[in-house]
């Protein structure tokens, strides 16, 4: 059982070679977006930020990320709780899986379904150039219900389910009891949800790429313009995008630090 | 009772907005997907698409989308494999330092991502070949396939294994008959989170390959966006659904909990 300090040495060998296969591509990209060799190393950067079309499609990321995120998490909650409260286990597990269809069925066959849908309710208004911004919305809520659906229901499960009756019985409306006592306890539940919501939003590519029409993108720009070489200004963007990634990341494990740490704690109590 | 009967309806009722919306943006779609499949362009049942798959064009597609994501699946298992169980035999903070650094690169943009590797290929000198499309894959599944391993490997008990070289197993011994069956549900979910989208990904065989092979994928982006056959891409997509639902099957044959979803993200 002993190990020996060589089979560690070798261990940590693989698991660096295997880092390095992970952030190789990504130390590439950020070097790329300097330009050691001009006048200003931040030629790729300013390009970028005069770029208009880089810019409205930023935009457009977020505007469709934070508008989707919110319908999402406001169903997907609802949802969540209602299922909840479900007593006969065969609804459950109906609705479960559905649930589960958006989530293991591949992107691209979700992508599909969707512009045959959207292709038959415009065929039926006789709309001819349908795509854009209304159908990329519906598709980004669509895949990003479940997500938030199963980060809040584990919460409502460890929720005592005596509490929101207890407030009831206690004479609030069923409205006020949810928002007084059976919200705070499924927070970090629907914050997590919305995050990933948000998260899937921007980082979609395959599902906007069908349904998006010309409606612009951060992806699909890139996509679009990474086709015929890559300009110099998208590698300053990915880079700019990893950073920020990287920013969000480390701020949000500073934040949830406690929540895991307690969570390390109830485990061992177990 | 009755004023709780009531407040439980009304409480069900919530969920009602994400049933209807799922009805109709998911279930009914997936229905549009299987009528295209059996009809022609003016609405007619046909079985011609499907018949259409079984041309050697069409079928020489699916046998090289297939072979490539094999391949690509079978790397991610021998290198993912041993990661996962090194990593699972860290310390706390170094298994969390892991896990960060493994999903880091997954919170790039995949078309980014996949541009990132183009670089990468190209300044190695094997750009644009099946090889780098081999290397896209792998470079963004891996983490699908370490993930759930990891998981089902710390789950085990390390007692188990004093236990078996208590009992004279040599480490070899060891690793066949204790790690290996025992972190099969990892291993079989791995795969199939490697090998579907393998096959279904559009993007990196484009760009990485050269367009050197089409994946299915590719070919239902094609017929969708370029030449508008929704027909045969429908077809197409419900031989993805088939591949989902097999392994789906086979996955459940392996797992007795239902904690992989948590995987996913």
């Amino acid at each position: 059982m002993m190990k020996s300090r060589k089979g560690t040495l070798l261990n940590l060998f693989y698991v660096g070679l295997v880092l390095l296969f992970l952030y190789s591509p990504i130390a590439l990209l950020i070097y790329r977006s300097f330009d050691f060799g001009g006048d200003n190393v931040f030629a790729a950067y300013k390009d970028f930020f005069m770029n208009t079309a880089a810019k409205e499609a930023l935009e457009n990321s977020i505007i469709i990320a934070i508008i989707s995120a919110c319908v999402a998490t406001v169903i997907g909650t609802a949802a969540a709780v209602g299922i909840s409260k479900y007593k006969s286990r065969r609804a459950k597990s109906a609705v479960m899986l559905i649930t589960s269809i958006p989530m293991t069925s591949p992107d691209i066959v979700m992508a599909v379904s969707l512009v045959l849908l959207f292709g038959l309710v415009f065929a039926i208004v006789n709309v001819n150039d349908f795509l854009g911004f209304w159908t990329l919305l519906i598709s980004h809520i669509t895949f990003e219900i479940p997500y938030v659906l199963l980060s809040v229901l584990p919460k409502i499960n460890q929720m005592d389910e005596n509490l929101p009756q207890a407030a009831m019985d206690l004479g609030c409306k069923p409205l006020k009891a949810f928002f007084k006592v059976e919200l705070p306890a499924i927070k970090t539940g629907v914050l997590t949800g919305f995050f990933m919501a948000f998260t899937l939003s921007i980082d979609d590519f395959v599902i906007s790429r069908f349904t998006a029409g010309s409606y612009n993108t951060l992806p699909l720009f890139i996509y679009s313009a990474a086709r015929k070489g890559i300009p110099d200004y998208i590698y300053a963007l990915s880079t700019i995008i990893f950073v920020g990634v990287l920013l969000v990341l480390i701020l949000k494990n500073f934040i949830s630090s406690k929540d895991i740490y307690s969570k390390v704690r109830g485990k061992k109590k177990r | 009772m009755s004023r709780r009967g009531g407040r439980h309806l009304l409480q069900k009722l919530i969920s009602a907005p994400y049933i209807v919306w799922s009805v109709i943006f998911v279930v009914f779609p997936l229905f549009m997907v299987i009528y295209y499949t059996f009809t022609d362009g003016n609405g007619k049942f046909t079985m011609s698409n499907l018949a259409e798959l079984g041309t050697s064009e069409n079928v020489s597609v699916m046998m090289i989308s297939i072979a490539i994501a094999l391949i690509a699946t079978v790397a991610c298992l021998v290198v993912g494999y041993p990661l996962a169980y090194l990593i699972s035999k860290m310390s706390n903070s170094g298994r969390n330092a892991m896990m960060l650094l493994m999903m880091l690169p997954m919170w790039v943009n995949f078309v980014i991502r996949t541009n990132a590797i183009y670089i990468l290929t190209e300044a190695l000198g094997f750009s644009e070949t099946y090889t780098a499309a081999v290397v896209g894959m792998v470079y963004n599944f891996l983490p699908y396939m370490v993930l759930p391993i990891y998981s089902a490997i710390s789950k085990l008990d390390n007692s188990l294994f004093e236990a078996a070289y208590d009992l004279g197993c040599t480490k070899f011994a060891v690793l066949r008959k204790v790690l290996f069956p025992l972190s099969m549900p990892g291993v079989v979910s791995g795969i199939t989170m490697v090998f579907v989208p393998s096959i279904s990904t559009f993007y990196i065989s484009q760009k990485l390959g050269g367009g050197m092979f089409a994946t299915v994928g590719d070919k239902i982006e094609g017929l969708f966006m370029l030449t508008n056959n929704y027909n045969l891409g429908s077809a197409f997509s419900i031989i993805l659904l088939v591949l989902i639902i097999i392994s789906m099957a086979i996955m459940s044959k392996f797992t007795t909990d239902d904690d992989e979803g948590g995987l996913l993200l």
